[in-house]
């Protein structure tokens, strides 16, 4: 699958089917910090990823206030 | 295309978000809904404002920012959004275009005006020339523009979108350092201050509190806000991200630690700490009339003219060395542009 990531843009394939949670600790991603969205819908960490979707993992962790 | 058994725990429907520390799951309709009535009871609980109140609310073009006044908005609240151009490249522009999409999608007044069209300099010039680094110097000016809008404008109340990520991130850097100053003055409110009969610093209210930041994210993307994604590119390694980053990880295998963290501070501790803030005696900047402290019965000037006194300062010596090549106008011709 195609796996668009942030700060800075890149975009990255991961093999799939798998769930979010395994994609994002292949990333050693820690979930909490992140929205996984696919289709402009927005994905709990338990749900199934298939190899041919595409997936933006988005930060939500801002730096400055 | 499979989809998790989670359920909303409101309509029992598929949940598209999980608030781990409420342990609980939304579907968007009810998110939503959980998400504003998080922000109304913040404003009622902490006494923010009330409904005849003007409120200014500092945008960014980030989520937390354009989330809150989308809510204040959607509550019914007397607002208009301000933001600060800081002179960050194309950062800027981008983050300036969303709050102005943003306004103009909602049919909500925005006041933009920048760091260069009021006092000549951007955020990265300020940085090479004060030697303060950027955020530092950033968020100096931010307060001090934030305030002098509300007053100049008109707005008793000035709103900005710190949420409970940001507050837990200062209160674990406050303590770290036991800067007991700034443990008194952390609070959801800093009420108004006035110098004579004249207000000096206007109420500053933070009613996202209650909201972790994946939480104002995950709202921006159901409400479809148009927020900029992308990070300040003067912000990395920027302390702040990091405790967030630390204090994220804990969370993660302790839900609610955050939450446990900083409304225990308030109920707990706040207090012990609140009187030291209090006792300061501000009076007024000699320079611009703005608020500060007295220190040592020297001429008081508050930390923003300092700082840029500094700035000027340097700006001239390096002019001097370059053979003194005219510099960049603009500089304190007050006013600002609307939009």
């Amino acid at each position: 699958m195609k796996v668009k990531l942030r700060n800075p843009d890149r975009v990255m394939e991961i093999e799939g089917p798998l769930p979010v949670s395994d994609l994002l600790g292949r990333l050693d991603i820690i979930p909490e910090a992140v929205l996984v969205i696919r289709n402009g819908t927005l994905l709990l960490r338990g749900e199934s990823l298939a190899d041919d979707d595409e997936v933006e993992v988005r930060p939500v962790l801002s730096g400055g206030i | 295309m499979v989809r998790t058994h989670v359920k909303c725990k409101v309509c029992r429907g598929p949940a598209a978000v999980e608030v781990r520390r409420h342990n609980a799951a939304f579907c968007p309709e009810h998110f939503r809904a959980h998400f504003r009535s998080q922000v109304a009871r913040a404003i009622h609980e902490f006494r923010m404002f009330e409904p005849c109140d003007r409120l200014l609310v500092a945008v960014s073009g980030g989520k937390d920012s354009l989330a809150l006044w989308d809510v204040l908005l959607d509550l019914g609240y007397d607002t208009a959004g301000f933001y600060l151009g800081l002179g960050i490249g194309s950062y800027s522009d981008r983050s300036r275009d969303a709050c102005i999409s943003f306004a103009d999608t909602r049919g909500a007044k925005l006041i933009v005006r920048s760091l260069s069209q009021e006092h000549g300099y951007t955020v990265p010039q300020l940085a090479r020339l004060s030697g303060r680094v950027p955020c530092s110097g950033c968020g100096l000016n931010k307060r001090y523009e934030f305030n002098r809008a509300a007053l100049e404008e008109g707005y008793g109340v000035l709103v900005t979108g710190h949420n409970l990520d940001d507050e837990v991130a200062t209160l674990f850097g406050n303590v770290l350092h036991w800067n007991t100053d700034m443990l008194g003055r952390q609070a959801p409110v800093l009420e108004e201050r006035v110098i004579g009969s004249e207000t000096a610093l206007v109420r500053k209210v933070k009613p996202l509190v209650r909201l972790a930041e994946r939480e104002t994210a995950a709202y921006a993307v159901l409400r479809g806000i148009d927020y900029i994604v992308e990070e300040c590119p003067l912000v990395e390694g920027n302390t702040q991200h990091r405790y967030k980053e630390a204090i994220t990880l804990i969370e993660e295998s302790s839900p609610g630690t955050k939450q446990q963290m900083y409304f225990g501070f308030l109920k707990r501790a706040a207090h012990l700490f609140t009187e030291e803030s209090e006792a300061v005696e501000l009076v007024a900047c000699s320079s611009c009339g703005a608020p500060t402290i007295v220190t040592q019965g020297r001429d008081p000037q508050c930390s923003f003219c300092k700082m840029k006194a500094r700035t000027e300062r340097a700006r001239a010596e390096k002019e001097g060395a370059e053979g003194g090549k005219e510099g960049g106008g603009g500089k304190d011709e007050g006013g600002g542009g609307m939009a």
